[in-house]
């Protein structure tokens, strides 16, 4: 049987604040274990949580980029169950009134675009870490207890592991340009549960979903979605039924194991945070935050395409990454062409990015120096696959572009008389090319130019090659 | 109103607690008294009023978005019921 598959999605995102959301513990991530916490964090009796302002301007800020309305009055809640790695015995959440709801995002997948429902974003504080595996006991490092986290829920609008991944990624690319956090999915400050269920082909009323946790990484996130479409067809096709269960996604197994099912579910028997006050937003809050939005992916594509005239393929790869857009638009204002500049961003830059799996923050060739080199291809004094070998020894060199060029013997050869004698050496060394040539097999005068540049060691200018080869070619 | 045996055995399980039998029965029975007792709320028309969280009309007590000191390692430990000096100790929590 054909079945439709439904899939929504709840993110955790960890906030890139200075301190923790209820206390003045630093927000860091791989300190020692247990020296970022105090009382407040540890939940010893008789300590007071204070909300840190950051978090709900964080929250608000991602919210307006994904069109949500926002709550102008809402509360915490108590959310209670026991787990070593939280101390109080509850975490301090939002229940019934999110402080953003009712938003969406626009995602596209196979050049379709679609648009996936935002149910809501509450803030909540994450718990502590467990460390298993430690000889008889289990380990907690209380160091991320208290880390100011925001939960994005969709609508269960995706229709495929394909989209839930491209939700996923647009998610991230907005988190980061809203600089809200650095949603690292390894570090654990982006993580993703899943809710899948299937339904004939064109039932309305949805089936019963299961709840898939553990994905790290994106192609974890489609890879376990995959899985566990992939079983529940095979569930429902044997004429069984679905169970609702929690699934813990193993990467390394690729596969998904039962975790709990939901009739032991928590009961987590939610109630108002008596002590914190409520949170109140008025319209003049919003507008401040709304006023200090960056622009967003889809508006700085718009951009560059305009300003920029550079093909819509060339703009996907420039504004995935916040800072690939920034960098590329650095090396513009040194000067150069927007087209050179997009070229060596979208090809060298993250070639070696790719190559070293490491962010623009680390990359050892500044815009402006990227710019300086583009500036000398510019002004036809090194030729381009001259400027890729400089590019290389850039990446482990301070020295100024100028000197790396000369040092490589690299400067492009624009000499007349130079060049004039190389070509004379390579008609004299192909007389029978020449002949045919001159019997209008027009198509050769590629074959010369490489000869020429051949023998110049790749220095020579190509432009005056071919004016002085046409010239030499026809004149005899 | 009253309350099942069953339920005092969930709410028990919610709170880590063991109960005795005669327990059960007992927190049955209070449990229930107190509920009757809250039933009296219901006699009160409510009709267009908001549900109140908090008696006080404070809202937005914020904290600047500054970090301070922490407290040091050993002192977080001290009220750990076990350590090895660098976590807290626990029970296995997940079967290997
Ligand atoms: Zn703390």
């Amino acid at each position: 049987m054909k079945y439709e598959v439904v899939i929504g999605l709840e993110v955790h995102a960890q906030l890139s604040t200075n301190s923790k959301i209820f206390c003045t513990c630093a927000n860091r991530y791989g300190e020692a274990p247990n020296t970022l916490t105090c009382p407040v964090c540890l939940g010893m009796p008789g300590t007071l949580p204070v909300l840190n302002e950051q978090a709900i301007h964080f929250a608000i800020k991602t919210g307006l980029a994904l069109e949500c309305s926002i709550r102008r009055y809402s509360r915490t809640a108590r959310k209670n169950y026991f787990y070593p790695d939280l101390p109080k015995g509850y975490q301090i959440s939002q229940y019934e009134d999110p402080i953003c709801y009712n938003g969406k995002l626009l995602i596209e997948t196979d050049g379709k675009p679609r648009e996936i429902g935002i149910t809501r974003i509450h803030i909540e504080e994450d718990a502590g870490k467990s460390i298993h595996g430690m000889g008889s006991g289990t380990g907690v490092d209380f160091n991320r207890c208290g880390v100011p986290l925001i939960e994005i829920v969709s609508e269960p609008d995706m229709r495929s592991p394909a989209e839930a991944r491209a939700y996923l990624a647009k998610l991230k690319q907005i988190l980061k340009y809203l600089n809200v956090s650095d949603c690292n999915m390894e570090e654990g400050s982006l993580r993703c549960d899943a809710n899948v269920s299937l339904r004939p082909m064109g039932a309305t009323t949805l089936g019963t979903k299961t709840e898939v946790k553990n994905m790290n990484s994106f192609r974890a996130v489609e890879k376990a979605l995959e899985y566990e479409v992939a079983r529940q067809t095979t569930v429902l096709d044997e004429g069984g039924r679905i169970e609702a269960v929690t699934l813990f996604w193993n990467d390394a197994t690729e596969e998904a194991v039962l975790m709990r099912s939901k009739e032991e579910a928590h009961d987590y028997r939610y109630f108002p945070e008596p002590d914190l006050v409520p949170i109140s937003v008025p319209e003049a809050m919003v507008e401040t935050i709304r006023g200090q939005l960056p622009e967003l992916p889809a508006a700085r594509a718009e951009r560059f395409l305009k300003a920029y005239g550079l093909n819509e393929e060339t703009v996907r790869i420039l504004i995935a990454e916040v800072e690939w857009a920034r960098y590329f638009e650095d090396v513009v204002k040194t000067g150069v062409k927007a087209k050179s500049a997009a070229t060596w961003v979208t090809g060298e830059v993250l070639r070696v990015l790719k190559e070293r799996e490491a962010g623009l923050d680390d990359f050892p060739v500044s815009a402006s120096r990227l710019g300086e080199l583009i500036r000398y291809i510019e002004a036809g004094k090194i030729s381009n696959q001259a400027a890729k070998k400089v590019f290389e020894t850039m990446l482990t060199s301070d020295q100024a572009v100028a000197e790396l060029i000369e040092a490589a013997g690299l400067s492009q050869v624009s000499d007349t008389d130079f060049l004039e004698t190389i070509i004379r050496e390579v008609l004299a060394a192909h007389p029978e090319e020449l002949a045919r040539y001159r019997e209008g097999k027009k198509q050769l005068m590629g074959f010369f130019v490489g000869q020429v540049m051949k023998k110049s060691k790749g220095r020579a200018n190509p432009k005056i090659v071919n004016q002085l080869l046409q010239s030499a070619l026809e004149s005899d | 109103m009253k309350i099942s045996e069953k339920e005092v055995l969930h709410i028990a399980k919610l709170a880590r607690l063991e109960l005795t039998d005669e327990e059960v029965e007992t927190f049955a029975h209070q449990m229930g008294d107190i509920l009757t007792y809250m039933d009296k709320l219901n006699e009160v028309d409510t009709t267009d009023v908001e549900p109140l969280s908090h008696v006080h009309d404070m809202v937005n007590r914020l904290r600047e978005d500054k970090a301070e000191p922490s407290i040091s390692r050993e002192d977080a430990l001290k009220n750990a019921p076990e350590t090895d000096g660098t976590f807290f100790k626990v029970p296995r929590v997940i079967k290997e």
